[in-house]
């Protein structure tokens, strides 16, 4: 059953060939014998698990399945979850069981899905390479070397080597198609408000939407099936009409017009990157679709805009972890500042306190124009460049990454190249839009490539036709790491 | 040198919604600590802001009350500093665009009217409370009241002694309770005034350096605390010295204010528009909507009370400093149509007088306007006279006989004699006595008829008819 798409695994569910029970328990096999040298998951617990599985075979007993009833998901640990460790990746929140579940794992829980384990994650989102993790760095499957990208690392790796079939991911910047491209899988990052952020632990509450990973295109849809809807605990959630997101999935590509922003080419694109895109773009051109060259004449702003953005949000979202209520409180201390300075330097890492004292900075008075102001002015001309091309275009394709997965420890010491590697992702989320990455091929050393498709706002039922229709001339979903 | 006072205020009421701003959790007053705070009231992680219309929609109809514009769309702001008793370490409020823009409060300074201009008023979210007592060197925290919907209303620096800063403070607790936004309770912190206080120069324009006053909770704080501090300001000016921008602290028990922290020490809150909640966006359907439940407002009120009721503009001032007064002058005026001055002036005298004494209020009154009614009815009947109402009035204040007025003046045998016969007769036996006097008045002194009219009430222990006693002994010592 390992490595079996999501449509598949109901099938055999329904069909009684297998119980939850039994597919949760050969999930979780999988998962402790690769979880010690891939370091994916944070919390595994089995009981929990099981428990969900019984009751999701009782479900199906009676008649009551939906499409993912009984199906293990990986939860992202950004997500809190009732009874269970939700860490963050950090320190700060290394003894935080959550007294109640996000949105969107209640989404899962209420159509019986089984949550296999909470995956390892960038700490508080904030990294490429799952680098940050105060529980150690995630392992690339396709090469242990390598990293697999982040924040939603662990997700990416725990689908990658078989351990889910599907995930959660969030995606600030980049975080959720990033680290599906490094790892050969699918994912995709809705609209902005699609996803209730309810529960979600904030990073940057502008950009943070949630969204699934999974193998193929297909897949990916009966899991926004479940993530997406109107949550009214979530201000910025969005109240429309409820899609399936499978329902184009089988429209041919003829007629389809694809851009190419010629902004995601230059000269800071690895060949084999370039090269794997370009025969992407031609199978597409063999379905039918047409190519034309766009531009995003502001795309180069939006790595500098997002870490002002970003940072600024994300300092204030983080002041909340003060040892005050719950989580990490320094052991020692003489007085209330004291309290805060050592319980902040010590419950949070590196990149977490570079991005507080960024985004501290950036919202200072006497900065707060300079900085603050400037970056959202900017950010409305980084989306209105994608208005203007959704005009002449449906769809626009490019790498997800500059190159493919770089090795552990390569960048870490060097945040601005590591920043770099979200260059062609974060104008995605400056703008709302949704974005989607799926496996287009290997670099030399074996390391995959993914291909970036952006939809204009809601089209991502369109989406994931384009991407099913690729899929299913091609098999780079269908490589496995590890067998 | 003579010196003038400027001072604006800062007014914190609480609105009296049900539940929070931000949160569904109650706002109930006095509850176990931490026993009306939920997930997002104490910030767990993840969770989200989600606006309370309630508090919009008080906000609005304060806004319309003091003529101010509504802004739509208004942008709820983060204000970010640590303290433990903000969870988030933030506060959500309304920065550069707040709700309520402009507006003005007339006050009364003795028999004049002043207008104080308003700045703005803007939504935002109280803190919890520290505890700094009974937890031996460490300090309590409870956020019962954290994320309680306040709105902040800023006054233009309109006022020019502390009379007129309690005078507006006074004015503008009586406006949120008038058209029912806070409960104006002061005891319990919802309704709370920080005081911007500066001098400068008689006939100078530019302000002077002004010190902010923190959390005076109750109109005889802020009046000291103003003139303490307007004398504090004085003196080192005088000597020549400068003042320093800066918070400082009423301590009530030494009568003096203190520094708290100064401009260098102040806070950068680096201020963001909330991410979490939209721009909040307010139709013009609502803002009629809420107009129309708008109660007659005190302005209004005070011009038709002396266009329908012939008052002064005193009367009509003082009758319509609280919704409570005038309603309560508005039910006694309902079966008193032809004595509203009569109704004034017992509700200005002695029921204002009496709660004034006791530090009541007209709301919890034992007194009802029904009751008051019908003690005046029986003085207008003849019943009883003015005097003997007074008495009437006190018994009925201590719930003597449940209240009733006819049964107060059986017990206590206060029906006036207005019996021609009666009256007549207790006459004839005060002139026999006092015939030293009936010389007098025969021999033009006046004063001497009052001394008689005296003896006689005195004689009927007060019951007599005082009208009657005057025109019959007039007659008696016409013979």
């Amino acid at each position: 059953m390992l490595g079996q798409s999501l449509k598949y695994l109901s099938a055999q569910l329904n069909d009684k060939k297998i119980s939850s029970v039994e597919l949760t328990t050969e999930y979780l096999n999988r998962i402790r014998s690769l979880n010690a040298k891939l370091n994916a998951f944070i919390t595994i617990n089995e009981a929990l698990s099981l428990e969900q599985a019984r009751m999701a075979d009782q479900l199906i007993a009676a008649g009551n399945a939906s499409p993912l009833t009984g199906i293990p998901i990986a939860q992202k640990d950004i997500f809190c979850t009732k009874g269970w460790l939700t860490t963050c990746g950090s320190k700060m929140l290394a003894n935080f069981t959550a007294p109640y579940n996000a949105t969107v794992i209640e989404r899962f829980n209420q159509i019986g899905a089984v949550n296999i384990g909470k995956t390892n994650m960038d700490e508080f989102a904030m990294g490429s390479s799952n680098e940050t993790s105060f529980f150690g760095p995630v392992k690339n499957p396709w090469d242990i070397h390598a990293v697999p990208g982040g924040s939603s690392g662990g997700s990416a790796c725990a689908v990658a080597a078989g351990m889910a079939p599907a995930a959660t991911g969030t995606d600030t910047g980049g975080s959720i198609r990033q680290p599906a491209a490094l790892c050969g899988i699918s994912g995709i990052k809705p609209t902005y408000g699609l996803v209730s952020r309810f529960g979600m632990i904030a990073f940057a509450s502008s950009l943070d939407q949630g969204g699934p990973m999974a193998k193929s295109a297909e897949d990916l849809a009966l899991m926004l099936n479940v993530m997406v809807g109107f949550d009214e605990r979530d201000s910025t959630s969005l109240q429309r009409e409820i899609e399936d997101y499978r329902r184009d999935l089988e429209k041919p590509l003829a007629g389809l017009r694809i851009g190419l922003p010629k902004e995601y080419f230059d000269q800071g694109l690895n060949d084999e990157v370039a090269h794997a895109v370009t025969q992407a773009i031609e199978e597409y051109q063999k379905l039918g679709a047409s190519v034309i060259e766009v531009s995003l004449p502001n795309a180069g702003l939006s790595i500098p805009v997002y870490y002002v953005i970003a940072p600024a949000e994300a300092s204030s979202n983080l002041s909340r972890f003060d040892g005050v209520r719950y989580g990490y409180r320094a052991k020692q201390y003489v007085n209330l500042d004291d309290m805060y300075k050592k319980t902040r330097t010590q419950g949070f890492g590196q990149e977490v306190k570079r991005r507080i004292l960024i985004g501290t900075y950036v919202l200072s008075h006497g900065y707060y124009d300079a900085y603050y102001i400037k970056a959202q002015k900017l950010r409305r001309l980084i989306a209105n460049d994608f208005t203007d091309v959704f005009k002449r275009c449906d769809v626009l394709m490019g790498p997800t990454t500059p190159t493919v997965a770089f090795d552990l420890g390569e960048k870490s010491d060097d945040p601005i190249q590591m920043y770099l590697s979200d260059i062609y992702t974060s104008s995605v989320n400056l703008a709302g839009l949704p974005g989607m990455s799926i496996p287009i091929g290997f670099g030399k050393k074996g390391r995959p490539i993914g291909l970036q498709i952006i939809g204009n706002y809601f089209k991502e039922a369109q989406m994931l036709n384009v991407a099913h229709q690729y899929q299913k001339v091609t098999d780079w979903h269908l490589q496995v790491p590890i067998k | 040198m003579q010196w003038e006072t400027v001072i604006g205020l800062e007014v914190h009421a609480q609105l009296s919604t049900k539940a929070k701003i931000f949160s569904g959790a109650p706002t109930l007053y006095g509850a176990e600590p931490n026993t009306q705070a939920c997930g997002i009231d104490i910030a767990l992680p993840g969770v989200l802001p989600v606006l309370n219309i309630g508090a919009v929609e008080r906000a609005i109809k304060f806004g319309l009350a003091v003529g101010a514009a509504i802004n739509s769309p208004s942008i709820f702001a983060r204000k970010n500093y640590f303290y433990p008793d903000l969870p988030k370490g933030y506060q959500i409020s309304q920065y550069e665009i707040p709700i309520v823009q402009g507006g003005s409060v007339t006050i009364q300074i003795g028999d004049k009217a002043k207008i104080v201009r308003l700045t703005r008023a803007h939504l935002e979210e109280d803190a919890g409370k520290s505890l700094h007592e009974d937890f031996h060197g460490m300090s309590g925290i409870d956020l019962n009241r954290a994320g309680t919907p306040l709105l902040e209303i800023v006054s233009e620096p309109d006022m020019r002694s502390s009379a007129e800063a309690v005078a507006y403070a006074k004015s503008l607790h009586a406006l949120v309770q008038w058209v029912e936004i806070c409960d104006g309770n002061m005891q319990e912190g919802s309704f709370r005034c920080d005081a911007n206080v500066s001098v400068r120069p008689y006939g100078t324009d530019k302000l002077g350096t002004r010190c902010e006053i923190k959390n005076l909770n109750s109109f005889r704080f802020l009046e000291k605390a103003i003139e303490y501090e307007v004398k504090r300001q004085i003196e080192i000016l005088e000597d020549g010295g400068r003042i320093i921008q800066e918070t400082r602290l009423y301590d009530a028990n030494e009568d003096e204010t203190r520094t708290m922290r100064s401009k260098e020490d102040a806070h950068d809150y680096r201020y963001f528009p909330d991410p979490d909640l939209l721009p909040l966006v307010i139709s013009p359907e609502l803002i009629e909507q809420i107009k129309q439940q708008l109660p007659e407002l005190p302005e209004a009120k005070r011009i038709r009370y002396q266009g329908d009721y012939a008052l002064s503009d005193y009367d009509a001032a003082v009758l319509t400093t609280s919704k409570a007064v005038s309603d309560y002058f508005e039910v006694m005026v309902q079966s008193l149509p032809d004595q509203p001055k009569l109704c004034a002036n017992w509700i200005m005298g002695e029921l204002i007088g009496k709660l004034n004494k006791e530090n009541s209020e007209i709301l919890n009154c034992s007194i009802k306007p029904e009751q008051l009614s019908r003690l005046l009815q029986r003085i207008i009947d003849g019943t009883i006279s003015g005097k003997a109402a007074k008495i009437v009035f006190e018994s009925m204040w201590q719930g003597e006989h449940a209240g009733d007025v006819d049964r107060i003046i059986a017990a206590k045998g206060l029906i006036q004699v207005s019996n021609q016969g009666e009256i007549e007769k207790l006459i004839d036996a005060v002139l026999e006595a006092n015939l030293q006097q009936v010389n007098d008045y025969k021999n033009g002194k006046e004063k001497a008829f009052n001394s008689l009219v005296g003896q006689v009430m005195k004689a009927s222990k007060g019951k007599a008819n005082p009208m009657q006693v005057n025109t019959i002994l007039r007659e008696k010592l016409k013979g």
